[in-house]
């Protein structure tokens, strides 16, 4: 049982590192992005090209999946999403998911359709027992890593000059340029820190979630559950729902296999008639 | 999706005599006109074409359906399939269960989703855009669980088998060049675009359409929103699940594919190409979406989602509103010139 619970909980932390990003850019910048899962996807594949062409070790790849996903979101931000930012919802939700059809078929088309898959290296295989609980050492690992990265983000975003920049230049644009913020580069950054994670959590998640054309659409709907349910506020609310969604998920397909993904969306449907603007509001 | 600049008509103010205004908007139009004529005229010019066309026609009722959501209520759903979906099991199941009488069965349908549409809206009322967006595509997530999960009523993943319709009205029977099914879809489509035209042009509709462009404002004048909003999505709804009736009807088929992301997705396009928030959008970009699919499916099978794609980002980037009215603008000059003519005429 509580196996489980440890399971949920690495899936949980894998789907917040994926979601971070999104969180920032739904949540703080207000952009409805539904191509998030495509830069995820990109780092998955980034990684899968590495170590099975060229031989780079695992830990390596994961920095360099990061900063792959992390150029392509900077391409693409300076390229495409800086004219939408402004623009309505609806045209946001249509021009991302143009791009996540673009990016499915591309993937498709380079990749082949099947299912990626890589070797993990030893030490990271196995499971242990601590008191009673099957660890096992790769969810360990992930769960070490992500936890170490919402810490680091939380800190960036609520102690750095960095984070406050941020937190200003979403909060009103006009006046925070009045005030001397780049809010044209903070918004590039972010954005391209907030792919770069996306596709950190792709390569950390392959193993474990399966990698495939079809990522992006796939995981769209986990990943805004993690920022709507969450809310858009700070981050410990996405971290929190992500949690809550990642062991919710694992449980229902462990003990009530039958009824698939139903839990998660009537969870999600609940939460959001309950509660409109997530679990986690901010007082205004 | 702003109206095509037209001018103000004389003696039609709308703060003087509003009931005369709205009586000379519902006037019908020679283009309208053509477009009917030339779309049942299909009927005898394309004779080996029907099959295609009647899934422009039930595409287009789809479309018009979620542009009455989208265009005129303003409200973004990403799981329009849900209701159409509805309409295709209850139909199918209907056929499958003795009542083979198509239209018994659209009727039946349409209500199945309109009931389903009436209970999801109270979940649109509250909450943001994003809100909203999740609900729709969460409501159509949890149907095709459900579709899929019931398998001994629905055939889950194998797809609802042993559809058999009877003819239309007990006397039209359907036939393998799909001239009946296509015939009976475009007057459906027709008689449900008469009755929206008629809806959207009523005060009602006026009174959804500012809802959409301010609600704060629409509230402070007396229009109670939630009532309207759940309103139009019911009727919204009830389109949609004929639509899916529809298509269930003239296949004989159902698949968890009438409740796919896809189908939602493809009904956006369709509104982005046609443009939204004037009806015949809808009808004209499933056209042109059809045509398009067809096209690119032929040149590249596996990877026409791309081009697909390519064009949606391309139309949000350009922008829809500025592109119609490069499309609409030598039209535009042409229509004021016969107006001004006809007013000039009409004066002794």
């Amino acid at each position: 049982m509580l196996t489980i619970v440890f399971d949920g909980i690495a899936y949980g932390m894998l789907l917040f590192v994926l979601a971070a990003g999104l969180s920032v850019t739904l949540g703080l910048m207000n952009f409805v992005n539904l191509a998030h899962g495509a830069f995820a996807m990109a780092g998955g594949y980034a990684t899968v090209i590495l170590m099975n062409r060229y031989g780079v070790p695992f830990l390596a790849c994961l920095p360099l999946a990061f900063l792959f996903s992390a150029g392509l979101g900077l391409l693409f931000e300076r390229l495409l999403y800086r004219h939408m930012y402004e623009r309505s919802h609806l045209d946001q939700v249509l021009f991302s998911i143009g791009l996540v059809f673009m990016a499915i078929a591309a993937t498709d088309f380079l990749m082949g359709s099947q299912q990626q898959s890589f070797r993990l290296p030893a030490w990271l295989q196995g499971r242990f027992e601590v008191m009673g609980v099957g660890v096992g050492v790769y969810r360990l690992f992930i769960v070490v890593i992500c936890g170490l990265l919402a810490l680091g983000l939380q800190w960036v975003l609520a102690s750095t000059r960095f984070g406050s920049q941020l937190r200003a230049a979403v909060d009103d644009r006009r006046v925070a340029r009045g005030l001397g913020i780049p809010v044209v580069s903070v918004f590039a950054i972010t954005f391209a820190f907030g792919s770069g994670l996306a596709g950190l959590g792709g390569a950390l998640g392959a193993e474990i979630v399966g990698l495939d054309p079809t990522f992006p659409l796939k995981f769209m709907l986990y990943f805004l559950i993690v920022v709507t349910v969450g809310g858009t506020s700070s981050l410990t609310g996405p971290l929190l729902a992500a949690l809550l969604l990642g062991v919710a998920d694992v449980m229902g397909k462990y003990l009530v296999p039958q009824l698939g993904a139903f839990i998660i969306y009537a969870m999600m449907l609940t939460v959001l008639m309950i509660r409109p603007n997530g679990l986690f509001e901010r007082g205004r | 999706m702003r109206d095509l600049p037209s001018q103000p008509e004389a003696g039609l103010d709308p703060a003087s005599s509003p009931a005369a205004y709205l009586k000379a908007k519902t006037a019908w139009r020679w283009p309208e006109i053509l477009f009917w004529i030339s779309a049942f005229g299909m009927i005898l010019l394309m004779p080996n074409r029907h099959l295609l066309l009647n899934e422009i026609a039930i595409l287009g009722l789809f479309a018009l359906s979620l542009d009455l959501v989208l265009g005129y209520a303003g409200i973004v759903s990403l799981g329009h399939a849900a209701f159409f979906g509805v309409g295709a099991y209850v139909a199918g199941l209907l056929a499958k269960h003795g009542l083979a009488e198509p239209v018994t069965g659209l009727l039946i349908s349409g209500l199945a989703a309109g009931l389903t549409g009436f209970l999801a809206s109270f979940m649109i009322l509250r909450g943001t855009d994003l809100t909203r967006l999740m609900v729709t595509l969460g409501v159509a997530l949890v149907l095709y669980e459900l579709a899929n999960q019931l398998d001994w009523i629905t055939g889950g993943a194998d797809g609802l088998l042993g559809v058999s319709v009877g003819p239309i009205l007990g006397r039209f029977a359907f036939d393998f060049a799909g001239t009946t099914a296509f015939v009976y879809s475009l007057s459906v489509t027709f008689l449900l675009f008469l009755l929206a035209r008629r809806v959207v042009q009523s005060p009602f509709g006026l009174s959804v359409r500012a809802l959409k462009e301010n609600r704060l404002r629409a509230a402070t004048i007396g229009i109670a929103p939630n009532r309207r909003i759940i309103a139009i999505y019911t009727m919204a709804a009830v389109y949609a699940g004929m639509a899916g009736a529809l298509l269930t009807q003239t296949t004989q088929f159902v698949s968890l594919e009438v409740l796919d992301f896809a189908r939602s997705a493809d009904a956006l396009l369709v509104l982005v190409i046609g443009g939204s928030g004037y009806l015949y959008g809808g009808l004209i970009g499933a056209i042109a979406f059809k045509l398009m699919k067809d096209t690119l499916s032929a040149m590249t099978p596996a990877y026409w989602t791309f081009w697909m794609g390519a064009i949606l980002v391309t139309l949000v980037m350009i922008g829809r509103d500025r592109l119609v009215a490069q499309v609409a603008r030598p039209f535009t000059a042409l229509l004021r010139r016969v107006r001004a003519r006809r007013t000039r005429g009409g004066e002794p």
